[in-house]
């Protein structure tokens, strides 16, 4: 059939132009301004998640020196802490914010396929947050259940926040999967019917491959998080015992009678697992783009890259048990979900194969947006190798309530990610606003921000491996805590003060360079992608001026050899080529 | 857990064996002329299709994990199974009539028959509506017969299993409302033809789950 776009096909859905302040900037149909407000938000909601984790460090570091934390709040920090980095942030961050952006701008589409609906997600996702944030001040606080939110304690009294914490907690998660829902369907149609002429699925950058399946996985993961949350919101509303087994609370039997904990665990990890791929799968994706940009060199095995990203999301919804090894299961069990955790290692390291393949020889640039991507191929395979230990049972089982599983998990999917969503708001920083950030502040921020974090978390496995326990707001004098132990803790806690304070350069620079940072022009990368080349920067409704781009090759084409620049954007045809010296990496 | 591994396997299947067959023997290096073979779009259909379809995966993930939730719940000893309302026959009997309704207002609006489309929009809805007040009248039933539902996890299932698959069908009839409303100011048939070929296909599929669900109540 003769190619129409999808974009002039529905025309009287897409061409409604913004003209008040309210349609252009608060109710907007646009997907980069929702993107934006994706990402405010998102990074709003982040810096209240690593204010609780400086005070909770406080208490670790300095037990008993700052009266303000107490063990119920504590408890509760910690929960929230992790909630709003896991979910609020990232998955809100990457998928409404890197996934609103970059979609439409770099498949050439004049935006999501259905607008409103897309408004939409982000005024629900903001409900959610705001639902999150008020549990704080209801009575009883919020709730200190963990951020697995693990019955029967989540709703047995004795823990933080059992009266309306954990009501909100839920409600809130519930609301946010609304919005995820209305946000995933968009991203997955918009992928798969509007990309402009050209565009074939092997030609997107692999931001969109990455974006694209981590879409996948939470609309299939999170309803397992929906039907886990409404379940426990019955047993905690409504008296059922879906989870809740028969217990004895302060020598008095509760009316719940043989429920099953470990049905929550099921459910709960069901979704849990894939949620560290669809924080991680978006990040694989915009971190292979900023190096292939940075290092002037097409990224290595691009096939094999997609058909990795491909593997990871297959593989991530039969991990999920590795994560209740200690809740106990039949031991064949136990080794069908080590190996299977194991083999997930093996597109994994394929693509930190092929980043650092990609950097072999090319013509680096250590500008802000590539030392982020270098840093977290460290911060990740650091993350990555302790999961080998962790993914086998036996090494597991007494690592497991150590601060190691801390050290890991926050590596690979808090650092990791972190990174590169630095890395990337710096790289598209430029093409969202038309104007550069401050490049010396930027490297300030990434040196502190890295060699802060290394600081932090690698003493943190050590004193796992000493036994000391997660989760207790105090140690007490314990043999296994050596005075190493205790003054290891207190230059950590210091550490996580120093990369806190440091993300006010990360803020001031953003907000700073939006009227002082000099004009960037439409492509100051020199980048092949699509949404480098639009007529307008920051791009205008619509993107593309009066007609959409056509595509003639992939998002690669950096220093092919024989050709004048060393970059072919994706929209010159072959014979437009201009001919020139030789940029061949062969020299 | 093993039910939604099945479910979720055919559709990781699908989705993986799709974009394998897209993605394979293709040489993306190579610059090609934008010509119109490569067609930007993956399917040859409405992007509501698409979206449609997408979306009846998450509810198909959303009542495979409710259904391995339940099986495994079932095995705990306190599990007293309900006698299940002889009403829930006819209730069934009212979607499948409902279900048949709207695929007849599909044909006749593909043929562009205004008066029948107007007609089958009403005889569906209201099937529709008497299966939801049926099963709130199930609900009654069992209540006044002493099946609270924090009784037993058996009877907080069958509440909470009908109230989902009864939202999703309010959901369905919000949709129905608003085509209804065009058809009966006058609108002609083709303005909501899309959106009557996709509630039939979203009425199918909740039939289908209600069949599922109701066979797994009885047989338990």
């Amino acid at each position: 059939m003769a190619y129409v776009s999808i974009a002039d096909r529905d025309h009287e859905a897409e061409h409604h132009d913004p003209d008040t302040f309210i349609t252009k900037y608060v109710w907007s149909q646009d997907h980069k301004v929702i993107a934006i407000q994706y990402g405010v938000i998102a990074i709003l909601i982040g810096l209240v998640g690593m204010l609780l984790s400086s005070a909770f460090r406080l208490q670790l570091g300095f037990p008993d020196v700052f009266s303000f934390i107490n063990p119920e709040n504590y408890y509760q920090f910690v929960t929230i802490h992790g909630m709003i980095m896991v979910i609020y942030l990232l998955t809100a961050l990457f998928l409404g914010g890197f996934g609103n952006y970059l979609i439409p701008l770099q498949l050439g589409a004049r935006d999501m396929v259905f607008p409103f609906m897309n408004m939409l997600s982000v005024w629900v996702y903001a409900l959610s947050v705001i639902i999150l944030v008020a549990s704080f001040f209801v009575p009883g606080g919020a709730t200190g259940a963990g951020w697995t939110l693990y019955p029967p304690h989540a709703i047995s009294p004795g823990t933080p926040g059992t009266d309306w914490g954990i009501i909100l907690m839920l409600l809130s998660l519930g609301v946010f999967i609304v919005a995820f829902t209305m946000g995933g369907l968009n991203y997955v149609t918009t992928v798969l019917q509007a990309r402009c002429k050209g565009m074939t699925l092997m030609r997107m950058p692999l931001s969109v491959w990455g974006i694209f399946m981590a879409t996948i996985l939470g609309l299939l993961a999170f309803p397992a998080l929906l039907v886990s949350a409404i379940m426990m919101l019955f047993d905690k509303l409504l008296g059922t015992s879906f989870f809740m087994p028969a217990m004895i609370q302060a020598g008095v039997a509760t009316d719940t009678v043989g429920g099953s904990p470990v049905l929550f665990q099921h459910l709960f990890w069901f979704f849990g697992h894939p949620e560290v791929y669809i924080v991680a799968l978006p990040a694989f994706g915009l971190v292979s783009d900023l190096l292939s940009t940075h290092a002037r060199k097409n990224i290595f095995g691009y096939r094999m890259m997609v058909w990795a990203i491909i593997a990871i999301g297959g593989l991530s919804f039969i991990v999920w048990a590795h994560h209740m090894y200690v809740s106990g299961m039949n031991p064949y069990f136990g080794f069908f979900f080590a190996t299977t955790t194991l083999i997930i290692a093996v597109p994994t390291a394929l693509k930190v194969y092929n980043w650092v393949l990609t950097l072999w020889q090319g013509n680096i640039h250590l500008r802000v947006p590539m030392l982020f991507a270098i840093g977290f191929i460290f911060t990740f395979t650091h993350g990555g190798l302790t999961g080998l230990f962790l993914g086998n049972v036996t090494i597991d089982l007494p690592l497991s309530d150590t601060y190691f599983v801390v050290a890991h998990f926050h590596m690979v999917m808090g650092v990791s990610p972190v990174l590169v969503v630095f890395g990337a708001i710096y790289h598209w920083y430029p093409k969202m606003t038309g104007r550069m950030y401050n490049e010396t502040l930027g490297k300030w921020h990434f040196w502190l921000t890295f060699l802060g974090t290394y600081s932090l978390y690698l003493p943190m496995h050590y004193i796992g491996f000493l036994g000391v326990p997660r989760r207790y707001f105090a140690m007490g004098n314990t043999d296994f805590m050596p005075d190493s132990a205790i003054t290891l803790n207190a230059s950590m806690t210091i550490s996580a003060l120093i990369i806190a304070a440091t993300q006010t350069l990360f803020i001031y620079n953003m907000i700073v360079s939006l009227k002082k940072g000099e004009k960037s022009g439409g492509n100051p990368w020199k980048s092949t992608s699509l949404e480098w080349q639009t007529p307008d920067t920051p791009p205008k409704h619509g993107n593309w001026g009066h007609s959409l781009p056509e595509v003639h090759r992939w998002a690669y084409d950096y220093s092919v050899p024989g050709q004048a620049e060393d970059f072919t954007p994706q929209t010159v045809p072959e014979s437009e080529v201009p001919v020139g010296r030789d940029h061949g990496t062969d020299h | 857990m093993y039910i939604t591994l099945i479910f979720l396997g055919i559709i990781m299947a699908t989705v993986i064996t799709w974009l394998l067959r897209q993605t394979f023997n293709t040489q993306p290096w190579i610059s090609e002329a934008a010509d119109n073979e490569v067609s930007g779009s993956s399917m040859d259909t409405n992007s509501k299709a698409v979206a449609l379809t997408v979306f009846l995966a998450v509810a198909t993930s959303i009542f495979a994990l409710f259904i391995s939730a339940y099986t495994i719940r079932m095995d705990e000893p306190d599990w007293r199974p309900l006698a299940e309302p002889t009403l829930l026959w006819t209730n069934t009997f009212m979607l499948i009539l409902a279900s048949v309704a709207y695929h007849w207002t599909r044909n006749a609006a593909v043929k562009g028959l205004d008066s029948r489309v107007k007609s089958g929009l009403t005889v569906s809805g209201a099937f529709t509506v008497l299966f939801l007040v049926g099963q709130v009248v199930a609900w009654q039933q069992l209540n006044a017969a002493g099946y609270y539902l924090d009784l037993n996890p058996a009877n907080a299932f069958f509440y909470l299993l009908t109230a989902i698959h009864g939202l999703h069908m309010l959901g369905g009839l919000w949709v129905w409302a608003r085509s209804t409303m065009k058809v009966w100011t006058g609108a002609d048939s083709d303005s909501v033809r899309l959106s009557i070929e996709l509630c039939t296909v979203y009425w199918h599929f909740l039939l289908l789950v209600w069949i599922v669900l109701f066979g797994m109540l009885l047989s338990t």
